[in-house]
């Protein structure tokens, strides 16, 4: 596990809303928001549901499973973290359940990555209290 | 209420510097608001709405303390590079609707001398969608790549269509003394250019630089006895597009919604339009803003630049300055869309002058495409 000193990049700020969210990811575990009251599953999380303001939430664990839905392969960023790393891929991917998240596509080379390659979730625990959700070729 | 043709643009000037380490960024909007005013025949005093952005959350007070300005109207709205297109759409109503009589817009920025990574830096502002994003390291030339990467999976649009566009804008630049690049390219050199984030190239990205300027709007009826001819403001729209809950068609972007309603408000449709001024962050920008705005149909961008076809004697001539990827770009371009805007349905617009052009279309994008972004469109007609 990473050291929360030597991480350079931008960690996420973990709110009320979507403390959930973030707990589950240090548990591995991928979860996304559905509305009780419209039946929207929405990311990112929030505490009303962006189609109908309803706030009732019900917490569904996604396969973590999903495809590309675009991606770019960054070869200029002159942030901390990311100058160190460069190419590297940030990418949508859209999940099985529905969703599209931003991302990082990581395990393969950059140039192998396509619009529609099938992808799964990778869990990378980038401090003691962050889990991010990257994707690598399935 | 309708503003149509109610208010005009009575003044406009771009400030000729692309680097000035020597101005501070205040300097500039003063500079362009002086020259602004003299070119409407209109003095400071007679200024009543101050409009402007990017002067920091309530710089626009300093500003209003820089210049001694005390407006009965304010609006300092800060939706990007797109705000001062959205500055003389509200404008235009303020006037409409009594709240103001001269309003004044103005821009300055000193963004290449302060060194401003703009497109590839990082910036994280810690609100709710930054935290779910800026852990994986989104430039805003990135934001724009997902864009492109999209559009040439679902229509087989290709860097060359794309380089292209900056082909064409270099075209332009070339007849525009002060633009900063005006060398001419060639499609081979925006592709040889070394990669920023795949499929955009160096070339397709546009320029930092240094700029600013300013627009002085009335009402049609002050404007007859003002010095230039009026150039009216037809119609106007501007909107929001992000990825809400998550299921976001990257090419449904914020044009294809404010371009229908700002030609249904301005009477006229895209077939009307003689030249058009759309803001060029990237090639991309152009390509599915023209598509969205309804020059042509979704996918069919690609085709629709290549071959000169946004090019003076084209079919639609855009950005006919050089645009952001050559002539100008000091971070949020808007108003230099409506100022070349001006100048042509003046017939101010020299060798890039559009023959008899009576009708210009302008669309600002602000933020990042692929994410959170603005647009706002504005029509203007010859009076």
């Amino acid at each position: 596990m990473a050291d929360a000193k030597a991480y350079k990049k931008p960690l996420p700020r973990i709110d009320e809303e979507s403390r959930g969210f973030w707990e589950a990811l240090a548990r591995h575990e991928l979860y996304v928001q559905r509305c009780r009251a419209c039946g929207e599953t929405r990311f990112y999380p929030r505490a009303l549901c962006p189609a109908c303001l309803s706030p009732d939430i019900e917490w569904r664990r996604s396969a973590g499973r999903g495809t590309v839905y675009s991606f770019t392969v960054t070869h200029q960023n002159q942030a901390p973290g990311f100058r160190e790393e460069l190419p590297y891929v940030l990418a949508v991917v859209e999940l099985d359940e529905g969703p599209r998240l931003m991302t990082n596509v990581v395990g393969c080379a950059p140039d192998a990555v396509t619009v529609g390659m099938p992808v799964e979730v990778v869990f990378d625990d980038v401090t003691p209290d962050v889990t991010l959700a990257k994707f690598r070729p399935r | 209420m309708s503003v149509r043709g109610k208010v005009a643009v009575v003044g406009a000037w771009e400030h000729p510097t692309r680097y000035a380490p020597h101005m501070t960024p205040f300097q500039i909007h003063a500079e362009s608001a002086r020259a602004a005013l003299a070119d409407a025949g209109l003095s400071i005093r007679d200024v009543d709405g101050f409009f402007t952005s990017g002067v920091g959350p309530i710089g626009i007070l300093s500003l209003c303390q820089h210049l001694n300005l005390r407006p009965d109207h304010l609006d300092s709205q800060a939706i990007g590079g797109s705000s001062f297109v959205s500055h003389c759409i509200h404008a235009a109503a303020a006037i409409a609707a009594g709240l103001c009589r001269v309003a004044l817009v103005t821009y300055g920025s000193t963004a290449a001398s302060e060194r401003f990574a703009i497109g590839t830096g990082g910036g994280f502002m810690s609100e709710p969608p930054d935290n779910f994003e800026a852990p994986f390291g989104p430039t805003i030339v990135g934001s724009y790549a997902l864009v492109a990467q999209r559009h040439m999976h679902e229509y087989g649009t290709t860097s060359e269509q794309l380089a292209e566009i900056a082909v064409t804008m270099r075209r332009h630049a070339a007849l525009n003394p002060d633009a900063k690049y005006r060398e001419p390219i060639t499609v081979e050199d925006v592709l040889a250019s070394r990669m920023i984030s795949s499929p955009l190239h160096l070339l397709d990205c546009c320029m930092i630089s240094d700029g600013g300027g300013a627009l002085v709007l009335t009402s049609v009826d002050r404007a007859r006895d003002l010095r230039k001819r009026p150039v009216v403001i037809l119609g106007g729209a501007e909107t929001a597009r992000h990825p809400g809950a998550g299921r976001h068609d990257l090419l449904d972007i914020a044009a294809a919604q404010s371009g229908p309603l700002a030609f249904a408000r301005a009477g006229v449709t895209p077939a009307d339009v003689d030249c058009a001024m759309v803001y060029d962050s990237y090639t991309i920008t152009v390509l599915a803003t023209l598509e969205a705005l309804g020059f042509c149909k979704r996918g069919e961008g690609g085709a629709f630049c290549a071959n000169g076809g946004i090019g003076l004697g084209g079919a639609l001539p855009v950005n006919t300055d050089g645009g952001g990827l050559s002539s100008n770009h000091p971070g949020m371009r808007g108003i230099f869309l409506v100022i070349e805007a001006t100048r042509q349905l003046r017939g101010d617009a020299g060798p890039a002058q559009v023959k008899d052009a009576e009708i210009a279309a302008v669309h600002g994008t602000g933020g990042m495409l692929g994410q959170r972004h603005s647009g706002a469109t504005m029509i203007l007609g010859r009076a």
